[in-house]
């Protein structure tokens, strides 16, 4: 009743849904909010912009009355015709109104469902919980009609599923039907399609779009991905530091950005091919600067260069492949099946080349990565690198080789031992090298390593934990210099960076790999950043390399189905923009229908 | 889900013989010779000879083993060395009664834990909550002989209200076998249920922290609607097989407290025959109780299956 | 309690933790560990004093003073023989902690390396451990002792080892589970692709981020070695008399619930003293060390 009330009202102006006035949340003396005010009109569709730490999430619970008992909080959230202190509402209260007026979708969809009861139940309870259908048949019906209008395949068979048979775009779709099964007036999504790829993202993401518009839901969005808050939203906020910094609609916002930080974000998220074609064509030093300039260095992270030695890349175009793959399998038998991670794969990469591969989850990027590192045993096909044949190689030629060739991580927390000092760590590849060094050798090498990525030296005797995410990817980086390797391997590098971080780490990379004359091989589920850094792109999916082609080409005009869907799916905040009607409006356009 | 379950009595099938190989070997190959225990030191040769052969203990090792490893399935552990009497009748009445013991002991200490535990988890910040967990602390560091001592201090010799010691069986009177009952089953239950308390306490606080305990929250479940709905049966599989393994200790704590309560039971067979140094009783009572551990964590392993809709297919 | 809070909320700091140790992980102890420290030292010094001094002999008898309560000369009373019960519980000390260490100690050196092997060699070096571990829990310290006992005779030797051995697969059960987070993380690929050998990621990467976690280990196992030591004395199946152990002054203290109710009273709250600070210390090292619990409290 007062859902089809607040519908009706929606294209009124001053009618808010939700009033947060004044919200404020702290962990004992620390306030991770500050205060904070935001309307959300029905209908209407708010982003939530930040990165790690900005506290959207806090605020985000703060509206469904979830914060975790250990925070204290203030401050007042009003809903409309229920309450106007959701904050201090008593829990009774809240209960009835949360998974009927108020809905919200997590990030995580791997643990957001109970993992012993079937997923049909999961759904249904929210119908039983609030009494909203007379009886059994009826709640069956809808629970049914929810699966379907979420397009899940096969529904009652779904209905009996337990969450560890679905897929993680599977799950996020029983969130949405959950979330919708009372028609709420508000939904509440926290990062709702971070942890899915991006063709899964994009499916997600249009019927969460198409669910929230046709039935005139609220919508509260929280990311840290500007692209897809732009797509999806009328209105964002910004936040840093738990402080709202800039507010307006998005297309004010996105495309004329007041505040330094969300200057920052757009620069960051709006990554420029540097290397590209053009290095090989003209040989004319392309724009670099556009990412690494924009970012307001912290502290010991300094700016990196742009300059690039000309000529370095002109050596490769006759030279014999640094790395020659053919035919290369590799499958992983366990009791009950195969799986076949890598199928008929080749490649070859000539020195000074920067190769970037791209695919989702499961594509067999980085089993590729791994047998190329040695670290993994082809099943059948050839592999050499540097001349080595990995398949075969002795343990010495391996080692060999390993020092030619250096990996550069994901995650910066997991790469670096927490008990070893920056210097343990960043030494290690020099212990039992080939050409044996005294201490004080490998302390110089060391050093030298570290300044050249903008650490200081002085640093060596500090441990990981001192030091920020972007500092630690340094430092992994330094660990994969420090043999004077001929080739890097970086297996998604920045991914696990919240962007104003991930652009520096970038430029780094990018200057070192010039400087160095390095040959660069990249993996990544970015299409942004392979396309920022590399010119020649191979795409895998199930274990399959489906393109490969310059970088230019492979963007400007794909060949294969997969790849179109792939860039397709990839948001971009430019065609975004460019689609959004320009409006000076805040969205309070009448929902449709 | 049959090929699981295959393979767990398969694993199960295995490591009873290896148990039993373990035992055997234990009692056989540590210094000490059998004939010598029985006949003392002071023996001739001659008589060694003569009480090797009666027990067959001059047979291979390996035709021993298999001797009274066969009886075992069908309840026949040998003779005595010492008594020379058969083994099984004795040692499965007294097995009756200790397993009288442990049984209402652990049902009486999940009685207690489970509410307990669930209610320390939920209030872990309040008084009450930290009360419990500073409670069961005091609990886990008493040794359940010493509380089966005081209880007899405080009910039988103090306030008189309950016998201090002895059994007296179920079929002779029932009244007076449940008092007797009350003190010992009481000691054991006590150190338990703190244990178990303290077990189903942090298996409710990991399952709090769960996402999908926000989810059923932001469904509008209240806290104990969805504790009782999701967390319960995901807080179960921990803590039951945790109580697997505490089956064990507490078939162990029945043989120190029947040592207190002076309860005819497995474990005062046990003691007797260690300080008679009967060797084949000693082996008997000892796989007997190993049997029995293995037979309640198989069980509990088959329980997952059903309990867990993950293990029938990961593995 | 108050102490993992300020910790905890720093929030991005995640799972990594900085290597507390000296002095800093005693700042970090929560009161309860802290208060379980006192209790652990202070059963330490007893112990030390008790090799040089106790008010009495404690193998002295008097049989004029037997069995008296608390007096000004016999502070803690004496038992049936006229010995003072003060001085039988300062030397006892020696015993608990003497077996404690021992037993910890061969479980420690048995059960880590065998647990870091199967977290490190999967496949069959795995199963075997895993399956020889679960075998070994139908065995507990009690049963091994007496099993010892009845083969070898009862001393406090075979009491030591027996327990040690049962405490053995709580250490590699540990130490896998412990191994298997390691080695699943990024640096140990890091490792393996600077060529290092097994060994040396095991000496350099491994043990020191399972060392933690051995500690509590050892901390939580020495409580459980002094409370089957005193059942195993109290079973007469532990250290033999005269030499004082509180065990066996339980055992002493039966006959005598009814006249002499302090000479049960006294060892068994010393007993449970000392398994209380060493589960206190325990849970207070698992709050401040154990990355999984950190900041839940």
């Amino acid at each position: 009743m007062t859902a089809t009330q607040a519908r009706s009202a929606g294209a009124s102006r001053d009618d808010a849904l939700v009033t947060v006035t004044g919200l404020r949340v702290d962990a004992g003396p620390d306030r991770l909010v500050h205060p904070l005010d935001l309307t959300i009109r029905a209908g209407e569709r708010v982003g939530l912009i930040g990165e790690s730490g900005s506290g959207k999430t806090l605020t985000a619970l703060s509206l469904i009355g979830l914060l975790p008992d250990e925070l204290r909080h203030g401050g007042t959230v009003a809903l409309r015709d229920s309450s106007d202190d959701l904050l201090n509402a008593p829990e009774r209260e809240l209960c009835g109104l949360r998974g009927r007026r108020i809905s919200m979708v997590f990030q995580e969809p791997m643990t957001a469902l109970n993992p012993l009861m079937q997923v049909g139940k999961q759904v249904s309870e929210v119908l039983t919980q609030h009494r909203t259908l007379p009886n059994r048949r009826e709640v069956r019906e809808r629970v049914l009609g929810l699966l379907e209008s979420v397009r899940l395949p096969d529904p009652e068979r779904l209905l009996r599923a337990y969450p560890h048979q679905l897929s993680g775009g599977q799950r996020q779709r029983i969130m949405l039907a959950m979330a919708f099964a009372n028609d709420p007036d508000l939904l509440i999504c926290d990062e709702p399609t971070t942890a899915l790829d991006v063709t899964v993202q994009r499916q997600v993401l249009d019927l969460l779009d198409e669910a929230v518009r046709s039935r005139g839901t609220s919508l509260l969005f929280v990311s840290h991905d500007l692209a897809v808050v732009a797509r999806t939203c009328d209105r964002v906020l910004v936040m840093q530091h738990g402080r709202v910094v800039e507010s307006g609609s998005v297309t004010d916002v996105l495309t004329a950005p007041r505040h330094d930080y969300t200057k920052q974000l757009l620069a960051a998220s709006r990554l420029e091919p540097t290397a590209g074609g053009a290095r090989r064509g003209a040989g004319s030093p392309p724009e670099t600067g556009s990412g690494a300039g924009a970012g307001a260095p912290t502290g010991s992270e300094g700016p990196a260069g742009t300059e690039r030695p000309a000529g370095a890349a002109e050596l490769s175009e006759a030279a014999e492949p640094l790395i020659r793959v053919s035919g290369l399998h590799r499958t992983h038998r366990s009791r009950r099946r195969t799986v076949h991670a890598l199928k008929n794969v080749d490649l070859q990469v000539r020195a000074g080349d920067r190769i970037g591969i791209v695919g989702e989850s499961g594509s067999g990027k980085t089993t590729l990565l791994k047998i190329l590192a040695g670290l993994d045993r082809p099943t059948s096909g050839s592999v050499s690198v540097c001349g080595v044949d990995v398949a075969r190689a002795s343990k010495r030629s391996m080692r060999r080789l390993r020092e030619q060739l250096q990996t550069v991580f994901q995650d910066p927390m997991g790469s670096l031992d927490p008990r070893m000092t920056v210097r343990e760590i960043v030494e290690e590849p020099l212990i039992g090298h080939s050409g044996a060094r005294s201490g004080r050798e490998r302390r110089e090498l060391t050093a030298r390593s570290l300044e050249s990525v903008g650490i200081p030296a002085s640093a060596a005797e500090r441990y990981p934990h001192q030091f920020s995410g972007g500092q630690r990817q340094r430092i992994s980086i330094a660990r994969a210099l420090v043999t004077d390797p001929d080739v890097l391997v970086a297996d998604e590098p920045v991914s696990a960076l919240d962007v104003s971080v991930q652009a520096q780490v970038l430029a780094l990379l990018n200057r070192l790999v010039d400087e160095r004359g390095l040959t660069l091989l990249m993996v990544s589920h970015d299409l942004a950043v392979v396309r920022h850094l590399c010119d020649r792109i191979v795409v895998m999916r199930h274990g399959e390399v489906v393109e490969a082609g310059p970088a230019e080409r492979v963007y400007g005009a794909p060949e294969d189905d997969y790849t179109r869907a792939l860039l397709e799916a990839t948001p971009s905040l430019d065609r975004v923009l460019a689609e959004k009607p320009s409006r000076g409006g805040t969205g309070d356009r009448p929902p449709q229908p | 889900m049959i090929r699981a379950v295959g393979g767990r009595v398969l694993r199960f099938v295995l490591t009873l013989f290896a148990t039993s190989v373990l035992v055997f070997a234990f009692m056989r190959i540590l210094p000490g010779d059998p004939a010598e225990v029985v006949l003392g030191t002071g023996a001739t040769e001659e008589a060694l000879e003569r009480t090797r052969a009666e027990f067959g203990l001059d047979r291979p090792l390996a035709e021993q083993y298999w001797d009274w490893v066969s009886g075992i399935p069908v309840g026949d552990f040998g003779v005595s060395f010492i008594t020379g009497e058969d083994i099984s009748p004795v040692v499965l009445d007294r097995l009756a009664v200790s397993l009288i013991l442990v049984v209402s002991a652990m049902a009486l200490a999940l009685l207690v834990a489970v509410p307990l535990g669930t209610w320390a988890a939920v209030r872990h910040r309040r008084a009450d909550g930290i009360a419990i967990s500073a409670a069961t602390q005091f609990g886990i560091a008493v040794p359940n002989f010493l509380a089966g001592m005081l209880l007899v201090a405080v009910f039988a010799l103090g306030l008189g209200w309950l016998p201090a010691n002895s059994w007296m069986p179920p079929a002779y009177d029932p009244v007076q076998f449940v008092l007797h009952l009350i003190l010992p089953v009481v000691a054991l239950a006590a150190v338990q249920a703190a244990v178990m308390t303290r077990y189903v306490r942090t298996a409710m606080l990991d399952v709090m922290g769960e996402d999908w305990m926000r989810t059923a929250r932001a469904k509008g479940l209240s806290t104990f609607q969805a504790l009782r709905r999701h967390g319960l049966r995901n807080a179960a599989l921990p803590v039951l097989t945790v109580s697997g393994i505490q089956l064990t200790t507490l078939v162990i704590g029945a043989v120190v407290i029947e040592q207190v309560f002076v309860i005819p039971g497995i474990g005062s067979e046990l003691l007797t025959a260690v300080a008679g140094r009967d060797l084949l009783t000693v082996q008997s009572v000892v796989m007997l109780l190993a049997l029995i551990t293995l037979t309640v964590n198989f069980t509990v392993d088959l329980l997952y299956l059903v309990l867990d809709p993950r293990t029938a297919v990961q593995r | 309690m108050s102490g993992t809070n300020a910790a905890a909320a720093g929030g991005p700091a995640g799972p990594d933790r900085p290597p507390a140790r000296g002095v800093g992980l005693l700042r970090m102890l929560p009161v309860t560990g802290k208060i379980g420290l006192v209790v652990v030292a202070g059963i330490v010094v007893v112990a030390l004093v008790s090799l040089v001094w106790t008010p009495y002999d404690p193998l002295q008898a008097v049989p004029e003073d037997r069995l008296s309560g608390s007096t000004l000369q016999h502070p803690l009373g004496t038992d049936r023989y006229g010995r003072d019960v003060l001085s039988i519980l300062m030397a006892g000390a020696q015993i608990t902690l003497l077996v404690g260490c021992v037993a910890v100690a061969i479980a420690a050196v048995v059960g880590t390396p065998l647990g870091i092997l199967a977290g490190m060699r999967r496949g069959w070096a795995e199963e075997l451990i895993t399956r020889g571990a679960d075998m070994m829990l139908a065995f507990p310290a009690l049963l091994l002792a007496i099993m010892a006992g009845a083969v070898m005779g009862a001393s406090t030797w075979s009491a030591m080892i027996a327990i040690g051995l049962a405490a053995g697969p709580g250490f590699a059960r540990v130490a896998r589970a412990g191994t298997l987070r390691v080695m699943s993380s990024d640096f140990i690929l890091a490792a393996r692709g600077a060529s290092q050998p097994e060994t040396r990621i095991a000496r350099r990467h491994v043990l020191p981020n399972i060392f933690d976690l051995v500690v509590i280990q050892a901390s939580v196992t020495f409580a459980l070695a002094i409370l089957a030591e005193a059942a195993l004395s109290f079973l007469g199946l532990g250290t033999p008399p005269p030499e004082p152990s509180w065990g066996r002054m339980l055992q002493g203290g039966q006959d005598y619930l009814a006249v002499a109710p302090h000479l049960t009273v006294w060892p068994g709250l010393a007993i449970a003293l000392a398994v209380l600070g060493f589960n206190l210390l325990g849970d207070g090292l698992r709050d401040v060390l154990d990355p999984k619990t950190r900041g839940r409290r």
